[in-house]
């Protein structure tokens, strides 16, 4: 017991062993951790994102194998600013948001043109294609833009006509919990099937409004209910949309889709 | 060995961080529309509690009074981040339902209260066992106000139909406000009751009485 009173644990030096030992000893657990489970996660990630694209699809089926039922889907390059097809860069193995900072594969976007707040992105896109009976059926484009806190990275389906949506979906963001995180509820996504992209002029029209869309509206069909506490989120997603529809996202691709040109 | 009994067993209910210390509240509403998240929850803050509780008492003797707030905040986000990154290599889907609140145990009062109230005045063993008890305590409430939660607002347990929906063409009508957060408030609330008409002793003393004054006594 003598030798513990002698022992003083409030002692500047002390102080200074344990804060210092103790972040040593913590930093090196959590780092390690993160760096030994990060294939897995990742593994995890890449697998969710698939079923999200195949939940935009409408392919899901429980209990199948996710990889399996991803094989029935076309996964193709777009360069954006043609709108055609392209084999430059393998889908496989493209990350856009990697590519946008690329100064060979992004370009920046111009101010008064970036309403998704990204800045800059890739000049190519990955698209996927979804055929039924030899016909393509929809079309599955990666969008993403800033919401409140986070950017907001989902798909959006687009069917033959190339200006309805038949699928929406987000696989990652970190908006508010309970407010924010509608845009990854059922209740919310379910409104977005049958929506028109584009007014008669072919300008993105579809956005996220303030309340409940009125059901006698005319112009209904380009309406979403707002999401109530979370405006700025909401504001975000009308600002990708309208940005990947839009003339400098797939706008000329989803117009060569439009008119048939492009599938072949 | 009843000292060890009691570490463990009074949380439970005698004790319940819950139900009588009324901590932990926020993430027992938040997590419990359905059991899966609600266990994953459990598991994650127990394991954290009973983790913490060890690392914190093995180090008491020589945490400096000063910075022993923070030398307890450091030890729990360390296990907290850890507990995150094994969810999300382990428990994918499940672990993204629960959002922030995994790394919101870091501030859960249940945790930061256990080690300073017990961990640094006890040995590692007890402290571990008292870390697993009230997380077990936390669990309780938990698991009985997710059970009801996801039965009677979606008729089903863990994910599996138990009542025939009517929309299914069974007999049930789900009750919708179940799923909603005022719910959670409303079953705690009510076991909160039943516990404290069962032990009595839990039951606070009401601070201030109206007394009523009759007309009569005041002339």
């Amino acid at each position: 017991m003598s030798e513990k009173k002698e022992f003083d644990r409030d002692s500047i030096s002390n102080t200074l062993i344990v804060a210092v030992g103790l972040s040593l000893v913590c930093s090196v657990i959590v780092s390690s951790a993160a760096i030994v489970l990060k294939p897995v996660q990742e593994k995890n990630e890449e697998e969710f994102r698939q079923k999200i694209i195949l939940d935009v699809a409408g392919l899901m089926e429980p209990g199948r194998n996710i990889e399996e039922l991803f094989g029935a889907i076309e996964p193709r390059m777009v360069d954006l600013e043609t709108g055609d097809y392209t084999d430059a860069v393998d889908p496989a193995e493209f990350d856009a948001l990697l590519a946008a900072s690329d100064s060979e594969l992004g370009i920046a976007i111009p101010k008064d043109k970036d309403i998704a707040g990204i800045g800059r992105r890739a000049k190519y896109a990955p698209v996927y294609i979804v055929r039924k009976d030899a016909r393509v059926d929809q079309v599955i484009l990666p969008v993403y833009g800033k919401g409140l806190w986070s950017t907001m990275l989902g798909y959006l389906s687009v069917a033959p006509d190339g200006k309805t949506v038949s699928g929406f979906r987000f696989y990652a963001h970190a908006e508010t919990p309970g407010l924010g995180d509608q845009i990854d509820k059922e209740p919310w996504l379910a409104q977005w099937p049958g929506k028109l992209l584009y007014d008669a002029d072919n300008e993105p029209k579809l956005r996220v409004i303030k309340g409940t869309v009125p059901v006698d509206a005319p112009d209904a069909d380009y309406m979403i209910d707002g999401l109530s506490g979370a405006t700025l989120t909401a504001n975000g997603v009308t600002g990708l949309v309208q940005y990947w529809t839009g003339s400098h996202g797939f706008g000329p691709y989803l117009k060569k889709y439009r008119e048939d040109s492009i599938n072949e | 060995m009843s000292e060890t009994r009691r570490v463990l067993i009074d949380p439970l209910v005698d004790n319940n961080p819950v139900t009588l210390q009324m901590l932990g509240i926020c993430s027992a509403l938040a997590v419990t529309t359905s059991l899966l998240p609600a266990l994953l929850m459990c598991l994650a803050l127990t394991s954290v509690a009973a983790f913490s509780g060890a690392a914190i008492s093995a180090l008491r003797h020589r945490i400096p009074n000063n910075i022993r707030i923070i030398v307890h905040m450091t030890i729990i986000a360390s296990l907290v981040i850890l507990v995150d990154q094994l969810l999300r290599a382990y428990a994918f889907e499940t672990s993204k339902q629960l959002s922030v609140f995994v790394g919101l145990i870091i501030t859960n009062c249940i945790v930061l209260g256990r080690a300073e109230a017990f961990a640094m005045h006890n040995g590692v063993g007890m402290s571990f066992l008292d870390g697993l008890g009230n997380g077990l305590g936390y669990s309780l409430i938990l698991i009985t106000v997710a059970t009801l939660r996801e039965l009677f607002g979606a008729g089903t347990l863990l994910g599996y139909p138990v009542f025939e929906l009517v929309s299914n063409g069974g007999w049930y009508q789900a009750n919708g406000l179940m799923l909603l957060p005022p719910s959670a408030f409303f079953i705690i609330g009510l076991l909160i009751w039943g516990i404290r008409t069962w032990r009595t002793q839990q039951a606070e003393k009401p601070e201030y009485r109206i007394h009523e004054v009759h007309r009569t006594e005041v002339f």
